[in-house]
């Protein structure tokens, strides 16, 4: 997305931060905060994939959460669609909530094993919309023939379809109030490998059908280099780096981002025996705690003095690419791209 | 490779039911593999083909009812698992084979501390001393690299982290020194940077102490990595198997084919559109009379739903096919299909 100033976002993230207090003792009093996300800052174009990848308790699901207000955020703004989300009351953000879904991790966990599946597609109808009971229904039908499901199985419950189905059934209801910019959750971490292909490809059609704007969060970093335009890596509550799909993998800039596609498996035995992969040390450490200065300083291959003490600063170095490591913060103007030399060094 | 060794463990003929109110779930069907001394042997498969219920049928770990192990031999040590008294099998479990279960959280136990879980091994199969056993347990804490392991012993498994939990898991499976580890989804519920880590860890172990073992998976990426042999499941049944190399170079069996296609890589080329598997793998009520993987093939033909194709040896050695293509290759055929 080179002419990324040229047009307006869909969503704007400014500074967002996501703070859980930790309440301990007696009177449990106010001990602390986990810093889930911790100032980020980001943006999504119209018809645009944005991966945002990292591991396990690293914020990206809270980010997912907080942007459409599933959290009251602690600070900063959300954008979207040029309506501010983060501090309405509760109505107007009701009356916003069409443009906004979400596609969750589980599908067991988030259908109501006591709906059918036409009750819930149809629930969001019945929520916002005022149709007659045959509109309501060939709208069911409709989004079920656009998730690939049998329109026979509308009064079937969740539990007489598979994980893959399920899904579906996830995306028809995410799809029924003809939302703009969809948040997706890990939403194939759960199935198996032969059915996240189906999902991960319904989903792509389904984007240039609809025009649809995805948040695609995922630990899968070959399935997001396979779905995003963009990539956002993150790493303890921040991002760390954002680039381009192409870029980011043929060349991450971040130690982090470096060491996270280092430990993807090769799924070729040549490959994989002369591959020497970065082993990061030790575990990620506690949000409730981070570390001073960088918050990858207590694994980082390369860490310096400098990055124990400063936290990095967010750098642009153009194409939409930004880094945030002091490995490149001296001797390099912002508009230069660095090149593979100056990143050995 | 050791490859004309004396198989340490051989399985033949491994048929596994469960009873359901449902019926008959047929989840291993007359399964033969063997595993030869200080190899490792990857097992792919997708949930449900029956990959961990064979691991654990030979151990005789599945509950029954409603488990049945119907049929089959495991021979370890000159004697039939399946046929021993309980009592000489608990001198097999956790010492001469030792196991790793996918979830470290759920398969330690919550109320005792990682030391008295690692002893217990030690003194209930090699008849340890309570101090010898925690020397030995300190040992273990290290060799996994768990670091400052002679006070971690106090600590509970929640006082440890995912990957570290994983370590300990590792540490109790190799604590009596086992000859076969068996590894389901060792990795699975851990991140990539820390899979990165076990992965490495295995690898080291393996050459310092020289078991034989078994790892389940379904990431292809970690099997090409650690495996010397690849076996691949589809519905209770091996329809493939044979080196790593030959397996990656040139799968014989359709699902192994499509299986490698589906998965997006990090690296090289990217493809535009995913190619898919249609269809989801069947649940198997009746034992299979013909191929289960017919529905979802695009090669299948008359032939494939009649009869249940059985391993079959391909030019490369060791490496076998359950597919009837194989024999229409071999036999050319006017109107032969190319694939």
């Amino acid at each position: 997305m080179a002419d990324a100033e040229s047009a307006n976002p869909l969503v704007k993230v400014r500074d967002l931060k996501m703070y859980f207090p930790i309440h301990a003792g007696l009177f449990r009093t106010h001990v602390g905060d986990i810093k889930a996300v911790d100032g980020i800052s980001f943006d999504i174009m119209p018809g645009e994939t944005l991966g945002l990848v990292g591991e396990s308790g690293c914020g990206k699901s809270t980010v997912g959460r907080s942007i459409l207000r599933l959290y009251d955020v602690t600070g900063g703004t959300v954008e979207i669609n040029g309506s501010e989300i983060a501090h309405v009351d509760r109505d107007s953000l009701r009356s916003k909530r069409p443009m906004m879904q979400m596609i969750f991790q589980d599908p067991q966990a988030s259908l109501n094993p006591r709906m059918t599946v036409a009750s819930i597609i149809g629930e969001p109808l019945d929520e916002h919309m005022k149709l007659s009971s045959d509109e309501r229904l060939a709208r069911i039908y409709e989004l079920m023939d656009w998730v690939g499901l049998n329109r026979a199985f509308a009064k079937r419950y969740p539990h007489e379809f598979s994980g893959g189905q399920r899904q579906r059934i996830g995306i028809a209801r995410a799809l029924a109030l003809n939302p703009k910019f969809i948040v997706c959750d890990e939403p194939i971490a759960a199935l198996d490998v032969s059915i996240q292909a189906q999902v991960v490809n319904l989903l792509e059609e389904l984007q240039d059908r609809l025009n649809l704007t995805y948040l695609f969060i995922s630990h899968d970093l070959s399935m997001v280099r396979h779905i995003a335009d963009r990539v956002a890596v993150m790493y303890l509550g921040r991002i760390v780096e954002v680039a381009s799909r192409e870029a980011l993998f043929a060349e991450p800039l971040h130690p982090y981002t470096q060491a996270l596609l280092s430990a993807v498996p090769e799924p070729d035995p040549e490959l994989e025996r002369h591959r020497k992969p970065i082993v990061l040390q030790g575990d990620v450490p506690s949000p409730a705690n981070p570390p001073k200065g960088c918050n990858f300083s207590t694994r980082c291959p390369k860490v310096m003095d400098i990055c124990r003490r400063i936290e990095p600063e967010v750098r642009d170095f153009g194409g939409g690419r930004q880094v945030a490591c002091h490995l490149y913060s001296e001797s390099m103007t912002t508009t230069a791209e660095p090149t593979a030399g100056d990143i050995k060094n | 490779m050791p490859d004309t060794a004396m198989p340490i463990l051989d399985v033949k003929g491994l048929k596994t039911v469960f009873r359901t109110r449902g019926g008959e779930v047929h989840a291993v069907n007359s399964v033969d593999f063997d595993l030869r001394p200080g190899e490792l042997l990857g097992v792919v498969g997708e949930s449900g083909s029956g990959k961990s219920v064979t691991m654990m049928s030979l151990l005789r770990l599945l509950p029954s009812p409603p488990a049945e192990m119907r049929d089959g031999a495991v021979m370890f040590d000159g004697q039939d698992l399946l046929k021993i008294s309980p009592e000489e099998l608990r001198k097999v479990r956790g010492s001469k084979i030792g196991f790793i279960f996918q979830d470290p959280m759920t398969s330690l136990n919550p109320v005792y501390t990682i030391g008295f879980q690692l002893a217990e091994p030690l003194r209930a199969h090699l008849g340890l001393s309570k101090a010898q056993a925690r020397t030995r347990s300190i040992e273990l804490l290290q060799l996994v690299g768990i670091p400052d392991a002679e006070r971690r012993l106090k600590d509970y498994p929640h006082q440890f982290s995912g990957g570290m939990r994983q370590r300990v898991m590792i540490a109790i499976a190799l604590a009596c020194d086992p000859q076969v580890l068996i590894a389901d989804e060792p990795t699975t519920a851990l991140d990539v940077t820390i899979q990165a880590q076990i992965i490495e860890l295995v690898k080291e172990l393996r050459q310092k102490l020289g078991m034989a073992i078994i790892w389940i998976t379904h990431d292809l990426g970690v099997i090409a990595g650690i495996a010397d042999r690849v076996m691949v499941m589809y519905a209770g049944q091996v329809v493939e198997e044979g080196p790593v190399g030959e397996i990656f170079r040139d799968p014989q069996h359709p699902y192994t084919q499509a299986l490698l296609k589906t998965v997006p890589a990090v690296r090289g080329p990217r493809a535009e559109r995913l190619q898919v598997i249609e269809g989801q793998p069947p649940i198997m009520y009746e034992a299979p009379a013909a191929c289960s993987f017919r529905n979802r093939c695009q090669f299948a033909f008359d032939r494939c739903s009649q009869e249940n194709p059985t391993l079959t040896g391909i030019s490369a050695p060791g490496h076998r096919a359950a597919c009837f293509l194989l024999d229409k290759a071999s036999t050319p055929e006017p109107e032969a299909v190319d694939g």
